[in-house]
C-alpha cells in the first residue's frame, strides 16, 4: 500500500488509567498546550437500554441530573460551572449518556466536586420532574414535530431496519410515555444503571495527574460501590431481504429517502469495521467522492447527499448492531427507485472496479486529518478518552487510530462495498404531504 | 430521590483558582502590496493548520436590485471552487483531499469567505490553490447550469423550516429594502443567475482591497508570510474594482407586534430584535454582560424564567450579532403554541428588569467570569483562534483586543449594565415579530398590544400585510 504524499503524523498524548474501590473508571490525559481542562462522565446506559413503556426515559433521565443534588441546589450546577467561566452539557445517545465539561483549569476541583455529587446523590423532586417533562416535550417539538423532516432518519429509519424495542424505538419518546415517569421510575433508574462501576470519568488538558488523582479519590471515593448492570446483547440478525418504510410529511417542500445498511461489529472487528468509515469517505464526502459526482455533479438527480455511520453520526461511539446510513433529498421528479439504482451502481462500481489510483490515500489523509483536527479540542479529546475506555478499555485508540486508518487496504474497501450489496437494506421514503387514503402512514 | 451517604455534613464548594492572564501567541501582522492583511500565529500541537480569508463588501453597489444581488452571490459561493484556469472540480477537489485538506466558501452581505485547512505539509499547495481561484476561477457554464438548479432546491428545503422563516421575518422587519434584510436570495432569483454574471462579479468584488486572510497551527509565521506574499502577488483585482460599501442602515423601525400566520403549528417561534452597539463602543463590555444576564447563558434569567421554572420551551436565548454597518439585539425563543402569550409576557418582563433595576453582584460577577473563559476557551484550538482573529480583526478591531478585553469587562460596574440595559434591552426598543397559528395565539397576544397579522408567504419568503 502506498500512503498519502503529504507526511502525516500521528498522536501521542499520555494516558494514565486507576480504577477507583467502587468500580468508577477514570482516565487522565494532562497536556499543557492550552489552560483547559475538560471533564467527561460517561454512564453506560442509553436510550436502547430503557425499558418498554418508558420511551425517552434515558433522556428525560439526563435532565434530571441537572436539577439538583444533595448539596447542589436546582439551577446552581450551570451557574457553578460558567459562573467559574466554563461550558457545560450532557447528551443522549443509543449506547451512553455523558455528561461533561470544559473549564478553565484552575476550575477542575469544581467541576469533580459537582459531577461526584450528583453520581452519589442526585435531588429530583415532583415539580422539577414535571419542569423537566414539559421542557422535553419543547425540545421534541422543536426538533421533530414543527420541523419538516423532523426526527428524519435517526427516529423513522430504525423501525425500519431493527425490529426488537431497544434497536427500533423512539429514543426521544412518546408524550404519554414521557407523561407516565414517576420519581419511583427515576430512583430504579439511578440505582442500576449511575452505579459507579458503570461510569468512566475522563480528564483531559492542563492537569497535574498526581494531584488530579488524590482530588478525584476525595470527591468519588466514597459513593458506594453498586452492582453493575450487565449489558444485554442488542443483537439482531443482518437482514436478508430488503425492508421498506415509507412517511409522510406535510411540512416537508420535497421528497427525501434513506437507506441503512448493517455493518461490522466496530468493537469486535476494528479491522473490518475501519475500510466502512474510508467507503463513506469514499461515496459521499467532497466534490470528488461517488455518490457526489454521480448523482449531484453528473445525473443531477439530487439536491444533496451524505453518508455516515452511526445514529447521530460519529463513527466511533456505536456498538453492534449500528447502520451505515445514506440520507438524500430530491426534487419530486427524481423517482427513488433510479437514485437506488445509482447508488447499486457506485456501490458495484468499488466492488467490482476497486479504486482509482491514489484514491485511498487520498481518503485516508482527509480522515486522518479530520481526526487530528478533532484531538486539538481539548473537551473533543475528552469525549473520545471516554468512549474509548468504557467500550474498549482503551482510550488510547484516540492515539492509534491515525495509524489504524493509514493500515486500511484498497482490498478492505471493495469487500466493505459488496457486504452492503450483499444485504437486505432498509429503505424509507418520505413523501411531502399528508397521508393519502389507502396508503400506509 | 436522596443520597444515603454524608448526610448532615456542611460541605464548601472547592475554591476555583483565577485564570492567569490572557494566553495569546504572538501574531505576526502584515500587509501585502495587493492590499491584503496576513495574521500568521504558531499554534504547535496536531500538525495542521487552519486558514481563513474573509472578503469584505460583497453586497451591490447602490442601484442594484436586492434579491439578484442576493441571488448572485449566493451561487457565487456556491460555484467558486469548480474550476480554475488551471484546475477543474474533479482537480480541486482530489488535490484538496490529497493534503488531507478541506476549502469551503460561504457568503453574506457583508463578505466572502474561504474556510480551509490541511495537513500542515499542505500549507504551499492549500494556499496556491487559494490563489489560484482568487486570480481565476472560471465559473464554467456547465457547472453553473447545475449547481443553480441544487440551490434553488436549497433554499426551498431552508424556507420550509420555522426557524428559518422567523429569522428572515424578523430582519426583513428591521432592515427593510436593505441587505442586511434576509439572509437568503428570493425564491425564483437563483434561477436567472448565468455564468457570465459570475465571471463579472467575480471580477468586480472579489478585490484584494481589505481582505483579511489568517494562518493558525503548526506553522512558523514567517515562512507563512512569505509563502502567502509570493502567491497571492497575482492577486490584484480588476481595474478600479474595489470592495464594495455596504450600504447605511435606517433607523430600525418600531410598529406593532407581528404575528406571522402558520397555520397548525405546535410551537410559536417568537423573536425580538432592535439595535445594539458595536465591539468598538466604550460600553460594549458592558452590553456583552447585559446579554449574558438576561439571555446569553444558560444560567441567565430568561432560561431560568421560562425554561427551568415554567417549562415553556428548551432553549431560549439572547445575542448580539454584528455586522458591518449595525450591531443587533436578539431574543429568540421557541415555545409550545398554547404558552405563547405567557411566555412572551416574561420574556418581555425579564427585559424591562434589565432596564429598570440594577444587576445583583453576583450575576455580574457570573457574567463577567463567563465572558472571559469562553474567550479563552474559543482561543483554545488552532480553529477557534483562527476564527475568533479573523472575525475580530476582520471586523475593524485590533489583534490586542483578544488580550485587552478581559481588562475592559473587568471594569463593567452594575449601574453600566443597568445604563446600557435601558438603552437596549429595554421592550420599548425591540420590535416583537412571532410565527405561529394565529387563530390559536392571537387572542392571548392582544391582552399584551396590538397584533398586526401577516399571512406566511414562502413563495416570496417576505412576509404579506
Amino acid at each position: 500500500m502506498s500512503g498519502p504524499q503529504t507526511k502525516i503524523s500521528s498522536l501521542s498524548y499520555p494516558v494514565e488509567r486507576v480504577t477507583l474501590r467502587n468500580g468508577l473508571r477514570v482516565v487522565l490525559a494532562p497536556d499543557k498546550a492550552a489552560p483547559v481542562v475538560g471533564v467527561g462522565v460517561y454512564y453506560d446506559v442509553g436510550f436502547r437500554s430503557e425499558p418498554e413503556g418508558r420511551t425517552g426515559f434515558a433522556h428525560l433521565f439526563e435532565h434530571l441530573m441537572f436539577q439538583g443534588s444533595e448539596n447542589v441546589g436546582k439551577a446552581r450546577h450551570p451557574q457553578y460551572v460558567q459562573g467559574a467561566g466554563g461550558t457545560f452539557n450532557g447528551s443522549t445517545h443509543p449506547d451512553y449518556t455523558n455528561y461533561f465539561e470544559l473549564l478553565p483549569a484552575g476550575a477542575l476541583e469544581l467541576a469533580l466536586f459537582l459531577e461526584a455529587d450528583r453520581m452519589r446523590a442526585p435531588r429530583i423532586t415532583q415539580e422539577n420532574l414535571e419542569n423537566q417533562i414539559a421542557v422535553v416535550q419543547e425540545e421534541i417539538r422543536v426538533n421533530v414535530l414543527n420541523r419538516p423532516y423532523g426526527g428524519f432518519p435517526w427516529i423513522t429509519l430504525a423501525p425500519v431496519a431493527f425490529h426488537s424495542f431497544p434497536n427500533a424505538h423512539n429514543g426521544y419518546g412518546d408524550f404519554s410515555e414521557l407523561e407516565a415517569a414517576t420519581l419511583d421510575d427515576a430512583a430504579a433508574f439511578f440505582t442500576t444503571y449511575y452505579a459507579p462501576g458503570n461510569a468512566v470519568l475522563s480528564l483531559a488538558g492542563d492537569l497535574d495527574p498526581d494531584e488530579t488523582l488524590r482530588m478525584v479519590e476525595r470527591y468519588f471515593g466514597h459513593i458506594p460501590a453498586r452492582d453493575v448492570p450487565r449489558r444485554p446483547s442488542f443483537a439482531e440478525p443482518v437482514p436478508a431481504d430488503e425492508r421498506r418504510g415509507h412517511q409522510h410529511d406535510p411540512l416537508a417542500p420535497t421528497p427525501a429517502l434513506a437507506v441503512g445498511y448493517r455493518v461490522p461489529d466496530p468493537l469486535s472487528d476494528l479491522t473490518a469495521y475501519l475500510p466502512v468509515v474510508a467507503l463513506s469517505e469514499v461515496l459521499s464526502n467532497g466534490d470528488a467522492s461517488r455518490l457526489q459526482r454521480r448523482l449531484v455533479q453528473r445525473d443531477r438527480s439530487v439536491t444533496s447527499v451524505s453518508t455516515y455511520l452511526g445514529t447521530f453520526g460519529d463513527p466511533f461511539d456505536q456498538r453492534d448492531p449500528l447502520l451505515f446510513n445514506l440520507e438524500v433529498y430530491h426534487p419530486a421528479e427524481t423517482r427513488p427507485a433510479d437514485v437506488l439504482a445509482a447508488i447499486d451502481q457506485e456501490l458495484a462500481r468499488v466492488a467490482d472496479g476497486g479504486l482509482e489510483r491514489g484514491e485511498l490515500a487520498r481518503v485516508q489523509a482527509r480522515l486522518v486529518a479530520t481526526i487530528l483536527r478533532e484531538a486539538d479540542g481539548v473537551l473533543e479529546r475528552t469525549l473520545a478518552f471516554a468512549v474509548f475506555e468504557q467500550q474498549r478499555g482503551r482510550a488510547e485508540l484516540v492515539n492509534e487510530l491515525p495509524a489504524h486508518i493509514l493500515d486500511v487496504t484498497e482490498d478492505a474497501v471493495r469487500a466493505a462495498a459488496t457486504a452492503l450489496l450483499a444485504q437486505g437494506r432498509s429503505v424509507l421514503e418520505v413523501t411531502p404531504g399528508p397521508a393519502t387514503a389507502g396508503e400506509p402512514a | 430521590m436522596t443520597g444515603s451517604a454524608v448526610t448532615g455534613s456542611t460541605v464548601t464548594l472547592p475554591v476555583v483558582r483565577p485564570p492567569g492572564p490572557v494566553q495569546l501567541p504572538a501574531v505576526l501582522d502584515q500587509t501585502l502590496d495587493n492590499g491584503v492583511r496576513v495574521l500568521a500565529v504558531r499554534r504547535p500541537g496536531v500538525p495542521v493548520v487552519e486558514m481563513r480569508l474573509r472578503i469584505p463588501a460583497l453586497c451591490g453597489q447602490s442601484g442594484e436590485q436586492l434579491g439578484p444581488d442576493a441571488a448572485g452571490r449566493t451561487l457565487l459561493a456556491e460555484t467558486i471552487l469548480t474550476g480554475t484556469a488551471e484546475r477543474d472540480r474533479q482537480r480541486i477537489a482530489t488535490d484538496l483531499q490529497s493534503i488531507g485538506g478541506s476549502l469551503a466558501a460561504s457568503v453574506d452581505a457583508d463578505r466572502l469567505a474561504l474556510t480551509g485547512s490541511t495537513l500542515s505539509d499542505g500549507l504551499p499547495a492549500l494556499l496556491r490553490l487559494v490563489a489560484e481561484v482568487l486570480v481565476s476561477a472560471s465559473y464554467p457554464d456547465d457547472e453553473v447550469d447545475g449547481e443553480r438548479d441544487r440551490v434553488e432546491q436549497e433554499i426551498t428545503i431552508a424556507r420550509s423550516q420555522p426557524a428559518v422563516l422567523a429569522r428572515e421575518a424578523l430582519l426583513g422587519r428591521l432592515h427593510p429594502a436593505h441587505p442586511y434584510g434576509t439572509e437568503l436570495p428570493p425564491p425564483g432569483a437563483v434561477t436567472a443567475v448565468t455564468a457570465a454574471r459570475m465571471r463579472d462579479m467575480h471580477a468586480g468584488r472579489v478585490s484584494p482591497d481589505r481582505a483579511l486572510l489568517t494562518l493558525v497551527g503548526d506553522l512558523d509565521p514567517q515562512e507563512a508570510l512569505g509563502l502567502a506574499g509570493d502567491v497571492l502577488a497575482s492577486w490584484a483585482g480588476a481595474a478600479g474594482a474595489a470592495g464594495g460599501q455596504v450600504p447605511d442602515v435606517p433607523a430600525y423601525p418600531g410598529g406593532p407586534l407581528v404575528l406571522v400566520n402558520r397555520p397548525g403549528a405546535v410551537q410559536t417561534n417568537i423573536r425580538l430584535g432592535g439595535p445594539a452597539l458595536p465591539r468598538s463602543d466604550e460600553r460594549y463590555p458592558a452590553l456583552q454582560l447585559a446579554n449574558i444576564v438576561y439571555g446569553g447563558y444558560f444560567s441567565s434569567r430568561l432560561v431560568n424564567n421560562i425554561r427551568e421554572d415554567k417549562g415553556y420551551t428548551y432553549s431560549p436565548r439572547s445575542a448580539i450579532d454584528h455586522a458591518f454597518a449595525t450591531s443587533r439585539f436578539t431574543v429568540a425563543a421557541d415555545v409550545a403554541t398554547e404558552v405563547t402569550a405567557p411566555a412572551l409576557l416574561e420574556m418581555c418582563y425579564e427585559l424591562g428588569r434589565m432596564g429598570l433595576l440594577q444587576v445583583s453582584a453576583e450575576e455580574l460577577g457570573a457574567a463577567r467570569q463567563y465572558a472571559v473563559g469562553t474567550m479563552a476557551l474559543m482561543s483554545a484550538t488552532s480553529a477557534g483562534l483562527a476564527s475568533v482573529l479573523s472575525v475580530l480583526v476582520g471586523s475593524g478591531l485590533p489583534v490586542d483586543y483578544l488580550r485587552e478585553h478581559p481588562a475592559a469587562l473587568a471594569r463593567v460596574r452594575a449601574e453600566d449594565v443597568l445604563a446600557v440595559g435601558s438603552q437596549v434591552l429595554a421592550p420599548a426598543k425591540l420590535a416583537p415579530v412571532l410565527l405561529g397559528d394565529a387563530d390559536r395565539v392571537r387572542a392571548g397576544l392582544e391582552v399584551l398590544g396590538p397584533v398586526e397579522v401577516a399571512a406566511e408567504s414562502p413563495a416570496t419568503g417576505g412576509r404579506q400585510a
